[in-house]
C-alpha cells in the first residue's frame, strides 16, 4: 500500500528504536501516556513495546470513545432501539458493548429491534429520507474528530426539513479528559508517574495543537501530537524523550502532514454553532468530567434524541473490583486487576478498558498478554 | 422430497427468465418434479443422480484399505453472487475442502436446497449450473439432493446444505492434535481474498476492487502435498471463517503447543491490505475459501513447499512459522515492524471500528 507502508517500515523502526535507546538516560524512568485508543492499537498491533528500552513505559490512556461511554448511556441506546417505530443507526464497534443487565445492541437486534450498522452519519440520513415512517436515530459517539460529521448531518437534515431524524449525542472532549487525569487525587498527591503525553492525531486535525497548551503551562508536561502509524508513534516517543532530557515542556507537533496549530477552523465553527459543552459528563473509568462532553444547542433540540424521547440517563455502577479508573489514570496496569483475564475478557467485558480493542486491557489481552508469561519470544524460522 | 427425477411432466417449461420459486415448487407434486427436472438434473447430471432414487448407490474405491471420511456443511453466504464465485460453487468447493483436509480423496457430494418463496428461477438456475460446473471441474459428483421451499421471509434467498464422502488412503493420519515443537507451518497463498470480495459486494458497502474470491477445490493440491511429504505431513486446515488467526489458534489448542509466525512471510495482496485498512479489519481474521495451512515435520518442509509451489493453487505458498513449546498455547507473531504480539481469536464477528 503506497503512502501507508512507508510509515510501517521495519528498518526505519529499528533506527528510531536505536535512537530512543541511545538517548534515554539510564538513570531515569520515562512514563508516557498515549491518550488515544488509536495509538494504543498501533502500539499493540505492531509490538512497539518490544522496541522500547526497559526504562520507558507507555501508559494506555482513556482515548477510546467506546470504552469511556458510561454503561447508563448504553442502556439508553438499547432502550431507544427497542421502542416501536425507532431505527437506531450505529457504528459497528458499539454493537457488542454490554449494558448494565448484560444486554447489548447485538442482542436487541436479534430480539427484533431495528438496529442498523452504518459507516457514516450520511448513511443514517439516507435511511431517514428513504423511510419517512421510521424515527431514525443516529447513535453519535466519538471525540472531536467525529463531531463535525454529526454536525454536517444535522445541518443537512435541517435544510431538508427531515422530521424523522435525530441524534443521540455522546461526543466527548479530549483536553477536558487530560485535565481530569492531571487533577485526579493520585496525580495531585504526586503518586502518578507521568512524564508526558502522546497527543491524538485526528482530534488535532480538527482542534489544532493550541488547546493542549495548558498541559505545558499549568501541569509542566510535554505533549507531542502524533500520527497513528507505528513510525509516527516511535518518532513521538523519541521527541518526548528529548523534551524530558532537556527539561522542556512544549507542545510539539510530529503529525505535521495533517495538523496545524489552529486546526480546521471551519469544522470548529460548525461544531460551535450546533453544540455546547455539558457542564459535566460521566466518563466510564474517570468519573464525572467537568465540561467533558457536548450536547446540542436548544435551537437544534428537535434533532436531539434526548429531548425527543425524554431520555434520562440512569447511573449504572461497574464491578467494584474493576481497576479501569486506576489503569486509565496510569496508576495501575491491566495485569494488576483481579478481574483481568479471569471474569473480564473481550468476550465478557466487565470494565471500560476491555470493551473495545482500543481499550488498555483489551489491547493487552488481545495482543500482549504473552509478555506476562515470557520475557523473550522464541525466534521464527527464516521465511 | 428428494431429487428423484420422474418422467418429465407435460407442463409448460419453467420460465427461467422471469419466473419465481413458489411454495408449490417444494410441495412434492408436479411443480417440484419440474423444478428438479429443469434446473437441478441437467445442471448436476451424473450417473448416480440419474438413478433417480431417494438415495444414491456408489462404489467406494480404495475403501477396503483406507478410511471413510464424511463431512457436512451449510452455506448461507450473502450476497449469493460475489466476485469470483457464488453460493453454488462455494458449496462444492467448501465441502470438497473439508474432506481434502484429511488428506482424503473426495468422492461424492450431496446438496440440500432451502429456497425462499419468490426466489427468481433464473438465479436458481445460475446457482445450479455453477454448482454443476464446479463439481465437474473437481471430478466430484453431486449424487443426491433435496429441495424445500419456505415462505417468503423464512430464508434469505437460498441456503444450501451439503454432505461429502471421501476415502483416506491407508496409513495417512492428518489431525489437528499432531503438531509438535519444531514442526514447520506452511500457507498455500495470499489470505483475505474471499472475505474482501464478499464485503466489496455487500449492499451497504460497495467499493470498487479487482479482488476475486479465492474459492477453489483444494484436493488436487492436497494430493500433490501428500505425495511429496508423505508421513512427514502432520495436519492440514483450510482457514475459512475466522481466517488464519482462528485456524492457527485451533491447531495450537488441539495440539497443546504454541505457534510463532512472521508477519512478513504471510502473503497479502495489496488490494486486500488496502480494503482491510479502510474498513479497520485484520487480514488474519478475514475468511478464505481456497487456501490451506499445513504443519509438517522439519525434514519434510522443503519438499512440501516445492510441491505446493509447483501446483497452480499453491504458487504463492510460503513457510510462515514454527510450532513451539508453550503451555499457554499462544499464537505469537513477529510483526513486520519488528515487535511481537499475540494473534488471537476474534471475540465475535469482526466489526468495523469507528476510528
Amino acid at each position: 500500500m503506497r503512502y501507508v507502508d512507508e510509515y510501517r517500515d521495519g528498518v526505519l523502526a529499528k533506527s528510531i528504536a536505536a535512537a530512543i535507546s541511545a538517548e534515554a538516560e539510564p538513570h531515569r524512568r520515562y512514563h508516557f501516556m498515549e491518550f488515544c485508543g488509536g495509538h494504543t492499537h498501533a502500539i499493540s498491533r505492531y509490538g512497539i513495546e518490544d522496541l522500547l528500552p526497559e526504562n520507558l513505559r507507555m501508559i494506555h490512556g482513556p482515548g477510546c470513545p467506546v470504552c469511556v461511554l458510561p454503561v447508563g448511556r448504553m442502556d439508553d441506546a438499547i432502550r431507544l432501539a427497542q421502542r416501536p417505530g425507532v431505527t437506531l443507526c450505529t457504528y459497528g464497534d458499539l454493537m457488542r458493548v454490554p449494558g448494565s443487565d448484560g444486554s447489548s445492541l447485538l442482542k436487541a437486534k436479534a430480539a427484533g429491534a431495528d438496529i442498523r450498522m452504518v459507516y457514516s452519519t450520511l448513511d443514517a440520513l439516507k435511511i431517514a429520507e428513504a423511510e419517512p415512517g421510521r424515527e431514525v436515530v443516529f447513535f453519535a459517539i466519538g471525540f472531536e474528530t467525529t463531531t463535525p460529521p454529526t454536525a454536517v448531518a444535522i445541518e443537512i437534515a435541517a435544510k431538508k426539513e427531515l422530521k424523522n431524524f435525530s441524534v443521540f449525542c455522546n461526543h466527548v472532549l479530549t483536553p477536558a479528559a487530560i485535565r481530569a487525569i492531571m487533577e485526579s487525587p493520585e496525580a495531585k498527591r504526586g503518586e502518578v508517574s507521568l512524564d508526558g503525553f502522546v497527543g491524538p492525531a485526528h482530534v488535532s486535525t480538527v482542534i489544532g495543537t493550541a488547546p493542549y497548551e495548558f498541559c505545558a503551562t499549568l501541569y509542566r508536561k510535554p505533549v507531542v501530537i502524533a500520527g497513528f502509524e507505528p513510525l509516527d508513534v516511535m518518532h513521538a516517543i523519541l521527541m518526548l524523550v528529548r523534551q524530558v532530557n532537556e527539561g522542556r515542556t512544549e507542545i510539539e507537533n510530529q503529525y505535521i502532514r495533517a495538523v496545524t496549530p489552529t486546526g480546521n477552523e471551519k469544522a470548529q465553527a460548525l461544531v460551535t454553532k450546533l453544540f455546547e459543552p455539558r457542564e459535566s459528563f460521566e466518563w466510564r473509568g474517570l468519573g464525572e468530567v467537568p465540561f467533558g462532553a457536548l450536547k446540542l444547542r436548544d435551537v437544534y433540540a428537535r434533532f436531539d434524541a434526548e429531548t425527543r424521547f425524554s431520555i434520562v440517563t440512569q447511573k449504572a455502577e461497574d464491578n467494584p473490583a474493576c481497576e479501569c479508573g486506576a489503569i486509565l489514570r496510569g496508576v495501575k496496569r491491566p495485569a494488576d486487576c483481579k478481574l483481568f483475564g479471569t471474569v473480564c475478557t473481550p468476550e465478557n467485558p466487565m470494565g471500560s478498558c476491555m470493551v473495545s480493542s482500543e481499550g488498555a486491557c483489551a489491547a493487552h489481552w488481545t495482543f500482549g498478554r504473552f509478555r506476562q508469561h515470557a520475557r523473550t519470544r522464541p525466534e521464527v524460522l527464516p521465511a | 422430497m428428494t431429487t428423484h427425477v420422474p418422467p418429465r411432466p407435460r407442463h409448460r417449461k419453467l420460465d427461467l427468465t422471469n419466473g419465481r420459486v413458489e411454495l408449490t415448487h417444494g410441495a412434492g407434486g408436479r411443480a417440484m418434479a419440474q423444478l428438479i427436472a429443469d434446473i437441478f438434473a441437467p445442471a448436476l447430471a451424473n450417473e448416480f443422480l440419474a438413478q433417480g432414487n431417494d438415495q444414491a448407490a456408489m462404489p467406494l474405491p480404495g475403501a477396503a484399505n483406507g478410511k471413510l471420511v464424511m463431512t457436512t456443511d451449510g452455506y448461507v453466504v450473502s450476497p449469493l453472487f460475489f466476485p469470483g464465485g457464488d453460493i453454488g460453487s462455494l458449496a462444492v468447493h467448501g465441502t470438497i475442502n473439508d474432506i481434502a483436509m484429511s488428506g482424503g480423496v473426495p468422492l461424492y457430494l450431496s446438496a440440500s436446497f432451502i429456497i425462499e418463496e419468490g426466489f427468481p428461477l433464473a438465479d436458481l438456475d445460475r446457482i445450479a449450473k455453477s454448482m454443476g460446473a464446479a463439481s465437474r471441474a473437481a471430478g466430484v459428483p453431486v449424487v443426491t439432493g433435496d429441495t424445500k421451499v419456505v415462505e417468503r421471509g423464512k430464508a434469505d434467498g437460498v441456503f444450501i446444505s451439503t454432505a461429502g464422502i471421501g476415502v483416506v488412503p491407508a496409513g495417512l493420519v492428518l489431525s489437528g492434535d499432531r503438531a509438535t515443537p519444531g514442526d514447520v507451518v506452511l500457507l498455500s497463498g495470499s489470505i483475505g481474498d474471499h472475505g474482501v470480495a464478499i464485503m466489496s459486494s455487500r449492499e451497504n458497502l460497495e467499493f470498487e476492487t479487482a479482488i476475486l474470491s479465492d474459492s477453489a477445490a483444494l484436493h488436487g493440491l492436497v494430493a500433490a502435498m501428500v505425495a511429496a511429504a508423505g508421513a512427514h505431513l502432520k495436519l492440514m486446515r483450510d482457514p475459512t471463517r475466522g481466517g488464519l488467526a482462528a485456524t492457527l489458534n485451533e491447531i495450537a489448542h488441539q495440539s497443546g503447543v504454541g505457534i510463532v509466525i512472521a508477519e512478513e512471510a504471510i502473503p497479502v495482496k495489496a488490494q486486500v491490505a488496502a480494503a482491510c485498512e479502510l474498513l479497520g479489519l485484520e487480514p488474519l481474521n478475514v475468511a478464505n475459501e481456497g487456501k490451506l495451512t499445513a504443519v509438517v515435520a522439519p525434514e519434510g518442509a522443503d519438499a512440501l513447499l516445492a510441491a505446493m509451489r509447483a501446483h497452480p493453487l499453491g504458487r504463492d505458498a510460503a513457510i510462515i512459522g514454527t510450532i513451539v513449546e508453550d503451555k499457554h498455547r499462544f499464537v505469537q507473531m513477529t510483526t513486520a515492524f519488528g515487535g511481537g504480539r499475540i494473534v488471537d481469536w476474534l471475540a465475535g464477528e469482526q466489526l468495523p471500528r469507528i476510528c
